[in-house]
């Protein structure tokens, strides 16, 4: 038998074609940054992945995102060398691996944006805002930026493990938002301009509604793209949330994605099986696992991660309240029957045969492996679950060797039936 | 000719071949270390094996290789990972609903089957090896005991001295701390077992009919006593228990050639 028979067939990826733009889309962001930064003509406020960026565009700030560079810090594999660094001056290897990579970056003075846009260092920031709805280290995160620029860190504090919303709750984060604003027109030294503020609400709005609409392409049969593809893809809505450019880019992905499903073109050829990812990505290893399911005859169509930046709740008549409610009815603070149920809705809406746990070691608040839900909805939803155990960026955490038997053992369990 | 079906086991510590015949009959078997080059350590167990069954190449129908370096084994005609195979193995000595427990030499593995032997879930053990085999081999080396030794050593404890640590190497460091403190090896060494029986219990819980496979339970039977006697369950285990990830490779070899 001929050694060749054992490899697994290497699946063809399909770019997607709008992948040009969104390229377009990530570097403008950036350049516009470092412009800013450089020349000091516009006022640069730090924002936390689901903080208030609507209220900061509407204000006239150019807004950097730390996550998305801790992400890009992950997928470059520069975080397992930066990390120890920020380890090495007190901040604990168990914490956020985003947190520990970004704060190593800027002690070595060395970024991804350099390789990708041969832009020398991350924007300098003018204020510093968070919202701890992801978790405590965001905020911490920017302390420390705070401290080391003499810059002011202002923010919101989020309620967690809801169960129904309460008027009390959203009330609560209207009002910590509006009182932002003293010290933003501080920061940037103009009144704030409510006209201007319900325009980027709008846009991000209108982002909000697309990119749902890109990601539910995924419940046709096969799916058009993939978890790993989306993963890439959001990156507009992600920095670009609350401008016009991030609602032009996904009116152009959608339709590409639509056009997909009518010529029944699949992401993964043969699509046998359908899984959900629960978690955060694995950044550093998005390749090697995309080809290991795509070899499997597997797409992972959706997941919670991608869909965390769904906020069509926001409604520009009503921006501070809506943001609130956006903000607030959000996964990742919520209780755990919530998670279940909301879990469960997603199975309906995209049919996938098995869920996929990421335990990430540094990311308690996005693993949620770790109160029984994956027995509970294996139970409940009579779905099969594996929990594999990684990081988003701390690869020391992650044996790939492992992963990737307990991926093909959980196929051939589906394959069984 | 003799029709064979081989199925090949190249787990991170030993390499195991099954050849079984038609009737599902182990023939021949053999266990090697794997070493660093996997493809001729299975080339080399698979030829003691033949050797065993009184069989030539040419008698193979089909191979399938599982474990670690499952994708190395050159005469092999398919792959299955070996929560697939210890499961076909397991239920083809004891069909009924059960619990899998497979230490094996860096992995744990909890498998659960239902009574028609369906894969209801696994687990692995996470990223680390504290546990496994890998566990008493180290602690072989720190206490100078070789391993074929241990199983009777713990066997002639009175006591158990408690490891606190998940940590392979600091568990090295409080077992010295205990030879310090005047405590009996033997009893050290039923601790040892014990720290594997507790990385093993906080896997999963156990259903059904418990079955232990793997290396460590072929070479220390008397682990199999301890985890039944904490468990108060009845714990089953297959004649070759290191064998069963081949056996059940050789029984996938078989099912493909007769569906």
């Amino acid at each position: 038998v001929e050694e060749s028979m054992l490899e697994k067939e290497k699946p063809v990826r399909k770019e997607i074609a709008a992948s040009k733009a969104l390229k377009k889309v990530m570097a403008d962001h950036f350049y516009e940054l470092d412009e800013a930064s450089k020349s000091g003509s516009r006022k640069i406020a730090w924002c936390t992945s689901v903080g208030p960026a609507e209220l900061l565009r509407g204000m006239g700030f150019l807004v950097y995102f730390p996550e998305n560079h801790g992400a890009m810090l992950g997928a470059t594999r520069m975080a397992a060398e930066l990390i120890p660094y920020a380890n090495a001056i007190g901040y604990s290897p168990d914490i956020c691996s985003y947190l520990t990579s970004d704060i190593g970056s800027y002690l070595q003075k060395r970024t991804p944006l350099t390789t990708a846009y041969d832009i020398e260092s991350v924007p300098r920031p003018d204020v510093l805002v968070f919202n701890t709805n992801q978790c405590r280290d965001v905020q911490d995160w920017f302390a420390w930026y705070a401290r080391e620029l003499n810059v002011p860190l202002i923010g919101v504090h989020t309620h967690r493990d809801i169960g129904d919303i309460r008027p009390y709750q959203t009330k609560d984060i209207a009002s910590q938002i509006q009182d932002l604003v003293p010290k933003l027109e501080e920061v940037c030294g103009g009144k704030f301009d409510p006209g201007r503020f319900k325009e980027a609400v709008a846009c991000s709005k209108r982002t909000s509604e697309l990119w749902r609409a890109c990601l539910e392409s995924a419940a046709a049969i096969p799916s058009p793209w993939t978890f790993f593809d989306a993963t890439i893809h959001m990156g507009p809505a992600v920095v670009a949330r609350g401008t016009r450019e991030a609602v032009d880019y996904y009116e152009l992905l959608l339709p590409e994605l639509q056009e997909r499903i009518k010529k029944g073109i699949a992401a993964v050829d043969g699509e046998r099986h359908r899984l959900y990812w629960e978690g955060m990505p694995i950044w550093g290893k998005l390749r090697p696992l995309s080809e290991q399911f795509a070899s499997l005859k597997t797409c992972v169509v959706a997941s919670t991660y991608c869909n965390s930046w769904i906020f069509d709740q926001l409604d520009p008549e009503n921006p501070f309240e809506s943001m609130a409610v956006a903000y607030t009815e959000l996964f990742i603070v919520r209780d755990e029957a919530h998670k279940e149920a909301y879990i469960k809705k997603c199975r309906d809406l995209f049919q996938f045969d098995g869920v996929i746990f990421h335990d990430a070691k540094t990311c308690p608040n996005n693993s949620n492996s770790r109160y029984g839900m994956p027995e509970r909805l294996s139970r409940n939803l009579h779905l099969p679950v594996l929990t594999i155990h990684g990081d988003l960026n701390d690869l020391r955490c992650y044996s790939e060797e492992q992963a990737k038997t307990n991926i093909e053992a959980f196929i051939e369990q589906l394959e069984e039936g | 000719l003799r029709p064979v079906y081989v199925g090949v086991d190249v787990g991170a510590s030993r390499t195991k071949v099954a050849i079984l015949d038609e009737k599902k009959r182990l023939i021949g078997h053999a266990v090697r270390k794997s070493g660093t080059d996997f493809a001729r350590t299975a080339d080399d167990t698979f030829r003691t094996a033949s050797e065993m069954a009184e069989i030539s190449p040419q008698d193979v129908v089909r191979c399938v290789s599982t474990g670690y370096g499952r994708r190395n084994v050159t005469f092999s005609d398919d792959a299955k990972t070996e929560i697939s195979c210890h499961a076909k193995g397991c239920f083809h000595y004891f069909p009924v609903a059960m619990t899998i427990i497979d230490i094996g030499g860096q992995d744990n593995k909890i498998i659960k089957l239902d009574g028609k032997g369906r894969r209801l879930g696994f687990k692995m053990n996470r990223k680390c090896a504290a546990g496994t085999g890998a566990f008493l081999e180290e602690m072989s080396v720190r206490l100078d005991i070789p391993l074929e030794q241990m199983d009777a050593m713990a066997r002639a404890a009175e006591n158990i001295v408690e490891l606190g640590s998940y940590c392979t190497v600091f568990s090295g460091t409080e077992v010295l701390e205990k030879i310090r403190q005047g405590k009996k090896v033997s009893d050290i060494v039923k601790g040892l077992f014990f720290s594997v029986i507790k990385r093993v219990l906080e896997m999963d819980s156990f259903t059904d009919t418990v079955v232990m496979s793997g290396g460590v339970v072929a070479h220390n039977p008397y682990l199999v006593e301890m985890i039944r006697e904490i468990s108060g369950r009845e714990i089953r285990v297959p004649e070759y228990p290191q064998l069963t990830g081949a056996v059940g490779a050789a029984l996938f070899a078989m099912e493909a050639e007769k569906p």
